[in-house]
């Protein structure tokens, strides 16, 4: 396990309401994921393609359930528990149903496919799944890197407006991920 | 969407913790209970020689299994909400195993063996299997809502222990009601009667708290 820096402690930023910390805390963990997941998906002799839809559920799950990491403890664990329990969840939905240790596998790594690093082959069609209104806020935030004050005032809403959208439309996306409807 | 991009979408939502999720199981479960001593009041309601009762010690025993057994449901709910749980609630579990025994150990060595299967039937046991099912129900949605925010490991047995803390907290409400304390009535119906509420927040679990 290598993170470049001490991701209890970042998350305990993010927590205390540090952004940046956020920030650099999720990248972080988005490369340590690519490679736990390539892994898994090597071991179920499972297309690495899927690998980065994988990851951004986990994410997306990790950012939603934070409040359950017990923070007295190392966050670590807590981190591959979701991961694990996200990976499995997406083989039994592609009728994935033998048993293959991880571990067993760890030395045969895949080597990540071709393709743009990080992109994610659905996601453009998980966006579309949600209502337009949501749709709109998170491409305005995420592709095109607005902040919720600017989107608000495009749009005519306010800031805490825009924010409560973009809550509610990262729930329907961690639906959507897991095959239900927006 | 790339990752970056999500990874941006996720920080405008702010990494910023909402309420704990011991709060938020805590806050459901009042809300539950207030509804099930709202019930309690205007059907059962306490028995009449509670004050008399309270200085015997099989009446102050049950009141200790009950409150031992909410701890032990309460820690397994809690831990069984995480990703990853940590292994306090088998301390609370075990402790609650040794006082039932302790309990039952006691009971039988001051009870004449022929009053055993008197003091085992006892006088309430019907109210008893119908009650606490009855007062399990709200608490027991209250906790199912509040653990939809959760991450547990395994939504079917969040769902089972959703629906023992229910029940343990109901037994609580109704041991203030019924005449029968032998440990040896408490610990064969007092179970048997929160079988519905653990089997149905095992079954809405799977159904309820999948994330």
């Amino acid at each position: 396990m290598s993170f470049p820096e001490d991701p209890s402690a970042l998350m305990r930023a993010a927590l205390a309401g540090n952004d940046d910390a956020y920030r650099r805390l999720l990248l972080h963990v988005a490369a340590w994921l690519r490679r736990v997941v390539g892994r898994g998906l090597a071991a179920a002799g499972r297309p690495h393609a899927d690998g980065e839809d994988i990851v951004q559920e986990t994410l997306l799950a990790m950012h939603l359930k934070r409040e359950t990491w017990d923070t007295t403890q190392p966050l670590e664990p807590w981190l591959r528990a979701i991961a694990r329990h996200k990976l499995v969840d997406h083989l039994r939905r592609r009728g994935f149903t033998d048993h293959v240790d991880i571990d067993d596998h760890a030395g045969t790594l895949a080597a990540p496919g071709g393709g743009e690093e990080g992109a994610s082959t659905d996601a453009q069609q998980m966006l579309a799944a949600l209502p337009e209104r949501q749709r709109t806020i998170v491409e305005a935030i995420s592709i095109e890197g607005r902040s919720a004050r600017e989107v608000g005032a495009a749009l005519g809403l306010s800031e805490g407006a825009v924010r409560v959208t973009l809550h509610r439309a990262l729930k329907a996306l961690a639906r959507v991920y897991r095959g239900e409807k927006a | 969407m790339k990752t970056e991009q999500l990874v941006a979408a996720l920080v405008a939502d702010g990494g910023r913790a909402g309420r704990p999720i011991a709060a938020t199981i805590a806050r459901a479960l009042a809300a539950g209970l207030a509804v099930s001593l709202a019930i309690f009041a205007v059907t059962l309601g306490p028995r009449v020689d509670l004050m008399p009762a309270l200085e015997t010690w099989r009446f102050d025993l049950k009141l200790v299994l009950v409150a031992v057994a909410v701890m032990a449901a309460g820690a397994c709910c809690l831990a069984f909400a995480r990703p990853q749980s940590s292994a306090h609630w088998r301390l609370c579990v075990a402790l609650l195993v040794v006082l039932a025994a302790g309990a039952l150990a006691a009971e039988l060595s001051v009870l004449p063996r022929g009053q055993w299967m008197i003091s085992l039937v006892g006088s309430n046991a019907l109210v008893c299997t119908t009650a606490i099912p009855l007062f399990s129900l709200a608490p027991l949605v209250g906790l199912l809502l509040a653990l939809r925010r959760t991450a547990p490991a395994s939504p079917m047995l969040a769902g089972a222990a959703a629906g023992a803390f229910a029940a343990t907290c109901a037994a609580v409400i109704y041991a203030f009601h019924c005449f029968d304390d032998s440990p040896l009535f408490v610990l064969v119906w007092y179970p048997l009667a929160m079988v519905p509420a653990v089997t149905v927040g095992a079954v809405l679990g799977r159904r309820l708290l999948r994330w």
